[in-house]
């Protein structure tokens, strides 16, 4: 009875060579060299998925009794193509083509997080509506007998819409918030905890419910609760948290993926979601990893709103050095290793291409330049990788933080764009300080440190302030990065 | 397929998941995250069955939504990445 979408074994060989391809997309990211392969094997076993759907379930309608005459063990059974169906189907393929395609060629690598929400949002309100389609016409997706729809089917749509709809409104908040359209800040509702496990334990119990009572308006209750839950879950989460949660929803993505290839029994759909399902969750734990914090607290938010109200009184007036752009021009071309620690200030700046004529200027005078990339600078996992290899800065001169930590002991200039928690020592040194623990970068170990920075004021996204402003061998280029780095471009000549 | 092996694809996929997924170089999570939402798009599978079935209008036309916007992730997620991966290259010698 639950043969619904597998009957013919080529059909199923076919899901299974689709997820097959995908699993290949993602073996093709592990080095650079063999990630445009992988992206294609990912392109082939989406054709495989959507031409097998299409010559299985075309749209067809049955041919009135008079055409049964003569076939009469066939009655019942003669389809024709429904080409006007078909034609909407197609038709709906090409709008969403020719809008993902103009999307992706216009968009800005800097506002790459922006777009991978707003995808995420698709992938959700998508689940959401094939959901709702699978709980009107069950029969469509054989998961109904006598207008029944089956138990374990209810619990797999009920959850598949649930995700769906969490997914939906949390990548629209999470793209409000990376877009400049709503505040970074955390946004606090008094009670928050308590509204949102409630409205939790609400969708879990109406689920349960729904397995007695497949009413309109359980249906309807499950998807509305879970879109408010999706809002309710990113308003408290502030900016800088973003990469967390932007992996999240990408794990959310293909968990509701998976739901609904449960009820639709299709194998590409459950490898698919059991793939983005687990590659979104080991990115979260990657990112909170690196800034030490659980997943819990990241997910509860406000970080960097109300609890850093204990620091900002003890601070005060240091000495600190300012240096010009001749000052640093002239360090670098003397150095004989410069270590460039990029930071979400770089991208805001827009100083990648600028920053990569720097480093071309400094190694045509021999100084040797590398790249230090922390995982959580910027608004998404690998952010600066991807707005560095746009400025053409080879991938083999960019490193990870535990791969080149052990550099900067032996490094004459350490120079920081845009970047603060991920250098600030407090995180090995100072156990009351909010980032304590998270891995940093040892730049303070450098024989030169330079800081750009736009003023002396602001302080991280932590809000905690930086002994690496006042040492003895730092100097503060305070300026807009991008101008900064003009000037010393000019001045290295 | 009954559910056990349904179950059994499910699990295995994630353990498959785990693996390939820490094997992929950190510079490249940004367009591992673009082709995962793009693949997690063959969520189209329903769409396309919901919106080629008869029965329920209302049904078929949030199928064919759906088909558009999936459609929209699919096009745009692997080109976007295909945009990325481009950018990635090795020092010139």
């Amino acid at each position: 009875m639950h043969e619904a979408v597998a009957v013919n074994p080529w059909v199923a060989l076919a899901y299974l060579v689709a997820g097959v391809c995908f699993i290949l997309a993602l073996r093709g990211l592990s080095s650079p060299a063999s990630s445009r392969q992988g992206n294609r094997y990912g392109m082939i076993g989406m054709g495989i998925a959507v031409v097998t759907t299409l010559l299985t379930h075309a749209p067809a309608v049955q041919l009135p009794p008079e055409a049964c005459v003569g076939k009469e063990s066939f009655c019942g059974h003669v389809f024709q193509l429904d080409y006007g169906a078909l034609a909407e189907i197609l038709i709906a393929i090409a709008i969403g083509a020719v809008i993902g395609v103009t999307t992706s060629r216009r968009i800005k690598m800097t506002d790459m997080p922006q777009l991978v929400a707003a995808f995420h949002s698709l992938v959700g309100l998508a689940a959401v509506l094939v959901g709702w389609a699978a709980y009107l016409n069950p029969e469509a997706f054989g998961i109904a007998a006598a207008g029944q729809i089956f138990l374990q089917s209810r619990v797999e749509m009920g959850l598949g819409v649930a995700i769906g709809a969490i997914t939906f409104s949390g990548s629209v908040i999470a793209f409000a918030k990376l877009n400049g359209n709503m505040s970074g800040k955390p946004i606090l509702l008094p009670a928050r905890h308590i509204i949102n496990l409630g409205t939790l334990a609400a969708i879990l119990g109406l689920i349960g419910y729904f397995l007695t009572d497949q009413s309109l308006w359980v249906f309807g209750v499950v998807t509305l609760l879970a879109f408010a839950i999706g809002f309710l879950l990113i308003i408290p989460i502030g900016g800088a948290d973003m990469p967390v949660v932007v992996s999240m929803l990408n794990s959310y993505s293909g968990w509701a993926a998976a739901a609904m290839g449960f009820t639709l029994h299709n194998t590409a759909m459950i490898i698919t979601g059991a793939l983005v399902g687990s590659s979104g969750a080991i990115l979260s734990y990657i990112m909170c990893n690196a800034m030490n914090r659980s997943f819990i607290s990241v997910i509860a938010g406000g970080f960097g709103a109300s609890d850093s109200g204990g620091g900002g009184a003890a601070k005060v007036d240091r000495p600190w050095k300012r240096g010009s752009a001749d000052d640093a021009a002239f360090l670098m071309t003397q150095a004989e290793q410069v270590i460039i620690v990029p930071g979400y200030g770089m991208a805001v700046a827009q100083a990648q291409h600028i920053l990569r004529e720097m480093t071309d200027k400094l190694k045509e005078k021999g100084v040797s330049v590398k790249f230090a990339i922390h995982p959580v600078a910027g608004r998404m996992p690998g952010h600066m990788n991807v707005l560095l290899a746009e400025a053409n800065v080879p991938y083999d001169e960019v490193f990870e933080l535990e791969d080149i930590n052990s550099e900067f002991a032996q490094t004459d200039v350490a120079f920081i764009i845009g970047a603060n928690d991920v250098v600030n020592p407090a995180a090995k040194t100072d156990k009351g300080s909010p980032i304590y623990g998270m891995p940093v970068f040892d730049v303070e170990k450098a024989k030169t440190v330079l800081f750009i920075k736009r003023s002396m004021g602001g302080v991280g996204y932590a809000g905690v302030d930086n002994d690496v402003f006042y040492m003895d061998n730092t100097m503060m280029l305070l300026a807009d990065a991008k101008k900064m780095v003009e000037e010393i471009v000019k001045a290295i000549g | 397929m009954d559910f056990i092996s349904t179950l059994s694809i499910f699990v295995m996929a994630c353990f498959v998941g785990y693996y390939v997924v820490w094997s992929v170089t950190p510079a490249l999570h940004t367009p591992l995250m673009a082709v995962t939402n793009a693949i997690s798009s063959v969520i189209i599978v329903g769409a396309l069955v919901a919106g080629a079935a008869a029965g329920s209008p209302v049904a078929k036309y949030l199928g064919l939504a759906a088909v558009v916007l999936a459609s929209i992730n699919i096009f745009g997620g692997f080109a976007v990445t295909e945009r990325m991966l481009a950018m990635y290259k090795k020092k010139a010698k």
